[in-house]
């Protein structure tokens, strides 16, 4: 093996009062999956914002194919060849295909007149036939799945001739089986020759996809290793610094409490077919499914945020007229979306607003004036109480990581005294450390008789958390799992349970 | 090192928070502007002609509080120009072909108002109807309305010589003799401050910022979001409508061809004063400041003989420039 696509060396790079990277290297081979690792704020994207000429480094050194490169801008970085495949995809929805791949630089006839459709869809089809992705040009961007659309960047970076291919939790909206078709895309690219860096959460994807693997911590290079030879557990150990605890207390939940929640017959379009459970007192209910099962759309019609076309829901045992969400509120029914930044926070107000947001009658005078310094007070007693790390309480939410975003949402609900609560992916985009610490609390809720209803895609994490587990598949309840029937594979088997 | 940068950070959201940067400026600039005038024209600053701004911001001033409810929650209101029309053309038909009740008058304005403020949020609520069209179409059904009622002719309140006195009359020369303010002038500095207080005071003013920056968290966080969007639009409505007696007073009569084109005053001095158009910032201080600025710019270009025509275009400038300014903030912080 002779010089590398890409090396790194001695990076530096300061924002106003941070230091953001020192020190860092990385190295990437032609034809290699590199996969890059480490919790939010360890300093991935701002190394691959440096290579994308996003970033200008305070200091190192880039050698691209052998030489000196300086990237200065995103245009200099797309002329050497490096493509990036951004986490939320560029493409224009209500353009083609065709369209999309070649906007800016559309073929032209008549001395550059009159577009050329007929060129543009044969200059497409041979991108397309590269990678054997099965699209049709003139199909509406809109109308693809993620997952198609998701193949569609890389067709389009691949045919501005990149060389470097930057990779940033692709997998985070596929299904498994896209998942696949994704992973065999990769490894075509791979055998033509171009370099991947590749980055993800997802620890299983690791030992499938990547050749080797760097892990980054606090700004700093930590260790680069072959892929074959890392463990999960090393490598979350060198991502957080210390090692963490693992195990499964599916069965040894609460085993008759009272019925808190009860669904029965609930149905809504195609997304929802006559779904039926009960959760119970301090119990932790997990849902396990594909992308696409359901599961979201259940927590909404629940919650009413969606109104169901059928069924019944009885919460402690009397039966619930919910029609919309401040009906459900009000029940002490509370929902945290998986997607906190559109439906959970309001992201330019501050941390006290937002914990108290759900339950600003409660702190109003019967003058009507609000009562600031009782909200203040309710807001700093949970922000202390869930460990949110924040510079006070008016800091905006924008301003804070994930895993404290997630858990001003958390605080919310508890401000509000909900005893039922709806998780809809907990731990999306947090990293690892904050993963375990939303573990700890949905725990600890739990313990203290909280209800919670968990929809979870991550099946250590379900498996690890739920004292009881129910699987969906295309909008249908499979099956119920506990004590030792509640494995990985079993919870797919009942998972790709299609149409009976 | 990591004790110190918490507390400095809070400090800088709190300021970031009331917003003192955004003010500041605003508030500059109308200084600039009145130490600009003072120094290029002598008449500038003089007792009359500081009270002569003032009572001419008081009308349009009012309208512009109203008016920055429904813009932070993200929407616009086009109707209050007609709307506070269409308030005097009542108060007018309450007072002179009525019970002749000044007090029933100005309650039956503001009652108005407020009901169509409260037909506009029901058009945006419950229909689902984009505030622009839905304020549009009751601009229009206002306008009509105020020409039918009326019957087309200004309604004069000759019989109570007392009602011209609510915008013009100088009450406050009672307490300190020879200071001659008019009404009007007070009554837009007390409305500034029910707004004020109303929006960073009560639930409203929470659940108002809140539905701006983001109507669907605020859904899901069982916030009864059409009924209060119905409240913010009927404040706004009543505000129209206390417009509408400032407007009939100072005219000492009810002109229901009048009115169109205020909505779009209101909305600029709203603008200037840094409220967002895009809903979830704004303060009722910085509208002030944005009415005065229109106000004062408009006078000092007059004394300093500019053409009526020409003061439009560099009012138009300034509108371009505040929210450019504004954004060029956004992107800072």
């Amino acid at each position: 093996m002779g010089e590398p696509l890409v090396r790194m060396t001695g990076i530096e790079k300061r924002f106003p009062g941070v230091l953001a990277l020192s020190d860092c290297r990385f190295e990437l081979n032609a034809g290699e999956v590199h996969a890059l690792v480490g919790e939010n704020g360890a300093g991935k994207s701002t190394l691959m914002k440096i290579l994308t000429g996003v970033y200008r480094k305070d200091a190192g050194s880039i050698v691209y194919k052998g030489r000196e490169t300086d990237i200065p801008h995103t245009k200099a970085a797309q002329q050497l060849g490096i493509g990036i495949i951004h986490q939320e995809l560029n493409l224009i929805p209500d353009l083609t295909v065709a369209q999309n791949l070649f906007i800016g630089r559309e073929p032209r006839k008549w001395f550059g007149l009159l577009l050329d459709d007929k060129e543009l869809e044969r200059r497409t089809l041979h991108w397309l036939e590269q990678l054997n992705v099965n699209v049709d040009p003139k199909t509406k961007v809109a109308d693809l799945t993620v997952a198609k659309q998701q193949m569609i960047e890389i067709v389009k970076a691949l045919s501005y001739h990149s060389e470097v291919l930057i990779m940033d939790e692709p997998t985070a909206a596929l299904t498994d089986a896209e998942i696949r078709e994704l992973f065999r895309v990769i490894g075509r690219l791979k055998s033509s020759g171009v370099g991947i860096v590749y980055i993800s959460h997802r620890m299983e994807e690791l030992k499938v996809i990547a050749d080797r693997i760097t892990v980054m911590r606090d700004g700093r290079y930590v260790d680069t290793m072959p892929a074959a030879d890392a463990s999960i557990e090393r490598i979350i150990a060198m991502m957080v610094g210390r090692e963490l605890e693992e195990r499964t207390k599916i069965g040894s939940g609460p085993g008759a409490g009272e019925t808190v929640l009860e669904v029965k017959g609930l149905s809504r379009g195609s997304a929802v077919k006559d779904v039926s459970f009960r959760l119970r007192k301090g119990e932790i209910l997990g849902i396990a499914g594909l992308m696409g099962a359901g599961r979201t759309e259940v927590a909404r019609a629940i919650f009413g945020a969606d109104r169901p076309d059928a069924g019944e829901i009885v919460v402690r045992g009397r039966k619930a007229r919910i029609r919309h969400p401040h009906d459900a509120v009000r029940l002490g029914i509370g929902y945290l979306s998986e997607d906190r930044k559109r439906y959970g926070l309001l992201i330019d107000m501050d941390v006290c607003d937002n914990i108290a947001m759900a339950s600003l009658p409660r702190f109003r005078r019967r003058t009507g004036w609000m009562r600031d310094k009782a909200m203040e007070r309710a807001a700093e007693e949970q922000a202390g109480a869930l460990r949110i790390k924040t510079p006070g309480i008016r800091q905006k939410v924008k301003f804070l990581s994930g895993g404290n975003q997630q858990k001003v949402v958390i605080g919310k609900w508890l401000v509000r005294d909900c005893d039922i609560l709806i998780f809809d992916e907990p731990t999306r985009g947090i990293d690892v450390g904050a993963k375990a610490e939303i573990y700890a609390l949905l725990e600890e809720l739990a313990a203290r008789g909280k209800s919670i209803v968990m929809i979870s895609s991550e099946l250590p994490e379900i498996l690890r958390l739920s004292h009881r587990i129910l699987v969906m598949c295309e909008g249908r309840m499979t099956g119920e799992l506990s004590g030792a029937e509640a494995t990985q594979e079993n919870i797919m088997k009942l998972a790709t349970q299609r149409g009976a | 090192m990591e004790m110190a940068a918490p507390t400095s950070l809070s400090r800088l959201a709190i300021f970031r928070k009331t917003g003192a940067f955004q003010k500041l400026l605003a508030f500059a600039s109308l200084i600039l502007l009145i130490v600009v005038f003072s120094a290029s024209s002598p008449n500038f600053f003089k007792f009359d002609n500081i009270v002569g701004i003032l009572l001419a911001t008081a009308v349009t001033g009012v309208l512009a509080l109203g008016s920055t409810f429904v813009i932070i929650t993200g929407g616009i209101d086009l109707a209050v120009g007609t709307v506070m029309t269409f308030s005097s053309v009542i108060a007018g038909v309450i007072i002179t072909f009525g019970s002749g009740s000044i007090v029933l008058g100005i309650a039956g304005a503001v009652a108005a108002g407020a009901l169509c403020g409260a037909a506009s949020g029901f058009a945006v609520s419950r229909m689902n109807i984009p505030p622009f069209i839905a304020t549009l179409a009751v601009m229009m059904m206002t306008k009509g309305l105020s020409l039918v009622i009326s019957g087309t002719k200004p309604i004069y309140f000759v019989d109570t010589p007392d009602f011209a006195k609510i915008a013009l009359g100088t009450s406050i020369e009672a307490i300190i003799p020879g200071f001659a303010i008019p009404n009007a002038v007070f009554i837009f500095f007390g409305m500034a401050i029910i707004a004020s207080l109303l929006l960073s005071k009560t639930i409203v003013g929470r659940y108002n910022f809140a539905l701006g920056s983001n109507e669907e968290a605020a859904r899901l966080s069982g916030i009864n979001v059409r009924r209060w969007k119905i409240v913010i639009y009927t404040i706004t409505g009543a505000f129209s409508g206390v417009a509408g007696i400032l407007m009939a007073s100072r005219l000492n009569s009810a002109q229901p061809a009048l009115g169109q084109g205020y909505e779009l005053e209101a909305i600029a001095a709203v603008v200037i004063g840094g409220t967002s158009l895009s809903g979830g910032r704004g303060s009722i201080l910085g509208t002030v400041i944005g009415a005065l600025i229109m106000s004062v710019l408009t006078n000092g270009l007059r004394i300093l003989s500019v053409p009526q025509e020409w003061q439009t275009v560099i009012i138009g400038g300034v509108v371009l420039l505040a929210v450019y300014a504004d954004m060029i903030r956004r992107r800072n912080a």
